[in-house]
């Protein structure tokens, strides 16, 4: 018997295709059904924010990193303006810390509901954990509404705290997201967590250990679920982490179920974190007076934060002007995509789309 | 046991699909079908007495006819479209014009006008905002330091061209002015509410209370 001859074909998935979320390609090289190669292309949606960033003053600047990780827009803010912050050694009120601490764990919430739910959309669980999943993020979109008349590009955070207070009735629905939230957290993972299906589709699938973990320099929960400990609140408490407790989840084999876990039990442990502010956090101001053109002395810094996705950081160089000589941002989702040749190398077609969906890459922080 | 991740989800999407806590917030835009119970609560009319003096109305809602104009339930913090300008305030420093990040509000001024709370002023001969540009980051009005500029409330300016888009000085003038209450605490304070449907004129949007003629006379005769 002859045996069949096979040649490795090659095949563009994206850029534009509903699982790669957002303008993203991979060109992958399978023989038959297995990766043998894969190479992604960048760049769709690169708007230049770190040039744009050069000729804006620093206030204007947060408008520019909404638009970054648009599905995480305060952490952003939280990164840039702490960065300014340090550059410029304006110091922050109390209160603005806690009120930013609550809006970046409601934040850490909503980007992880949106990374689960489309997880389970590319398992092809279509729409159903999806919009359960939505439903969920819309109550703290409506929560940024009252915080600052925005859902998507929020621009709440300003060197020097937040421009304006939380009103009245924010705390009250807080308090009820709050108290109903771990009951829907339940409610999701008994549809998910024992589910056959899901557990058939992802243990043991895209494995990443710890050593290729670090050494590609990935970080969030890729990062926590191959089961290195690092998250940079507990690693490098900024803002009021260390006046709160909560614990760091990790997984303990690095496949694409523990990337789903990890993300699952940090919803929990932001809840924690928020309760807890809620109780510590008293009357204040929520700004200290800035000038409207902050001129930083000559110098460079950086400093970041534990965005949902990861290590969100900024390097910036002040020349002693009113805009930033330059700005680099160290976009987690960027770097998370390291390690993807080794995730996906050896598994099948249908694997390649949940494992990318189990980073939860953005678009437009990966291109900027 | 194979297949008992299956039904346990079954009965979650059951949950979701009977219990009225788990319902989703379907909000039917711009228009909403009315029952006859909701147009006798327009009407201010117990349903039954409703029921007895419109026949018509009724048998129209009941076939799903009826539509009553609803509006999105939203929070008066809500940044919206349709700036409220208010050109007694405005100075014309353009300070809104300097800080917004995208540079597309144009400020022509001339000379001779008298603003109704400081004495003399510019004329404002130009003020355009191109909102198809526009992101409503609201720096401009974080800006303003005279409560002139604020954010406005809606969000339905559709327009077929581009131009139309650019909103000019006379349009801003005419417009119903609901202010939002984004980064106008004062206007909290006051009970205004936007969504509500509440205007607010010049004279109570500022952040400082307008001083009485007496004091005025005060200041400016010591000058
Ligand atoms: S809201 Fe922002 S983009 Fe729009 S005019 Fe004001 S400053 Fe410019
Ligand atoms: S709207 Fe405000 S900031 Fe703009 S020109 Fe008038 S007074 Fe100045």
């Amino acid at each position: 018997m002859s045996t069949i001859r096979t040649e490795p074909v090659t095949i563009n998935l994206g850029p534009q295709h509903p699982s790669t979320h957002g303008v993203f390609r991979l060109r992958v090289t399978f023989d038959g059904e297995e990766i043998i190669d894969v190479e992604p292309v960048f760049g769709y949606l690169h708007r230049g924010t770190e040039k744009l960033a050069e000729s804006r003053n620093y206030v204007q600047i947060v408008t520019l990193t909404d638009r970054m990780d648009y599905v995480a827009s305060m952490s952003n803010n939280l990164a840039y303006v702490r960065t300014v912050e340090k550059l410029a050694d304006i110091d922050v009120p109390e209160r603005a810390q806690y009120i930013r601490v609550i809006s970046v764990e409601l934040q850490r919430i909503a980007s992880h509901l949106m990374a689960t739910g489309f997880l389970l959309n590319d398992l092809g669980a279509l729409a159903t954990p999806l919009v359960y999943c939505f439903r969920e993020r819309e109550r703290i979109l409506d929560l940024f509404e009252m915080l600052c008349g925005a859902r998507i590009t929020l621009s709440y955070m300003r060197p020097g705290g937040v421009f304006q207070d939380a009103p009245a009735d924010f705390w009250n629905s807080l308090n009820v997201l709050i108290s109903d939230f771990p009951n829907y957290l339940d409610e999701l993972e008994s549809l998910i967590t024992t589910n056959e299906i899901v557990l058939a589709r992802t243990i043991g699938v895209g494995l990443l250990s710890d050593t290729q973990a670090v050494d590609s320099g990935v970080s969030g929960p890729v990062l926590r679920a191959a089961s290195v400990k690092w998250d940079l609140r507990k690693a490098n408490p900024y803002e009021i982490y260390d006046r709160v407790n909560f614990d760091i989840p990790i997984g303990n084999s690095g496949d694409t179920y523990d990337r789903y876990y990890v993300r699952l039990q940090e919803m929990r442990e932001s809840i924690k974190i928020i309760s807890q502010c809620i109780e510590q956090i008293e009357p204040g101001p929520v700004r200290t007076e800035t000038p409207f053109f902050i001129r930083p002395p000559v110098g460079e810094t950086y400093s970041s934060v534990e965005g949902p996705k990861g290590e969100l950081g900024f390097y910036m160089v002040s020349d002693g002007g009113i805009s930033p000589y330059r700005c680099k941002v160290r976009a987690p989702s960027f770097i998370n995509l390291t390690p993807l040749k080794d995730m996906l190398t050896g598994w099948k077609m249908g694997d390649l789309i949940i494992i990318l969906g189990s980073i939860d890459i953005v678009l437009g922080e990966v291109d900027r | 046991m194979y297949g008992l991740g299956l039904f346990k989800g079954l009965g979650i999407t059951m949950k979701n699909l009977v219990s009225p806590s788990r319902q989703f917030n379907i909000v039917q835009y711009p228009n909403r079908r009315a029952s006859p119970f909701d147009l006798a609560k327009v009407d201010n009319q117990n349903p039954i007495s409703f029921i007895a003096t419109h026949p018509i109305k009724t048998l129209r809602s009941l076939i799903g006819l009826e539509t009553l104009v609803d509006r999105m339930p939203q929070h008066a913090n809500f940044r919206g479209e349709e700036f409220a300008w208010y050109d007694r305030r405005c100075t014309g420093c353009a300070s809104c014009a300097k800080y917004c990040p995208l540079g597309i509000i144009k400020i022509v001024t001339g000379t001779s006008g008298v603003n109704q709370q400081e004495g003399q002023s510019y004329d404002i001969d130009v003020f355009d905002i191109d909102i198809g540009r526009c992101m409503f980051c609201g720096l401009c009005v974080e800006a303003c330091p005279y409560d002139a500029l604020h954010m406005g409330s809606g969000f339905e300016e559709g327009k077929y061209r581009r131009s139309d888009l650019v909103i000019n000085v006379d349009q801003l003038k005419a417009a119903e002015k609901k202010p939002s209450t984004w980064f106008r605490p004062q206007l909290t304070d006051r009970g205004h509410d936007p969504i509500k449907g509440s205007t607010a004129d010049w004279d109570q949007v500022g952040r400082h209370e307008k001083p009485s003629l007496e004091d005025q006379g005060e200041r400016w005769a010591k000058r």
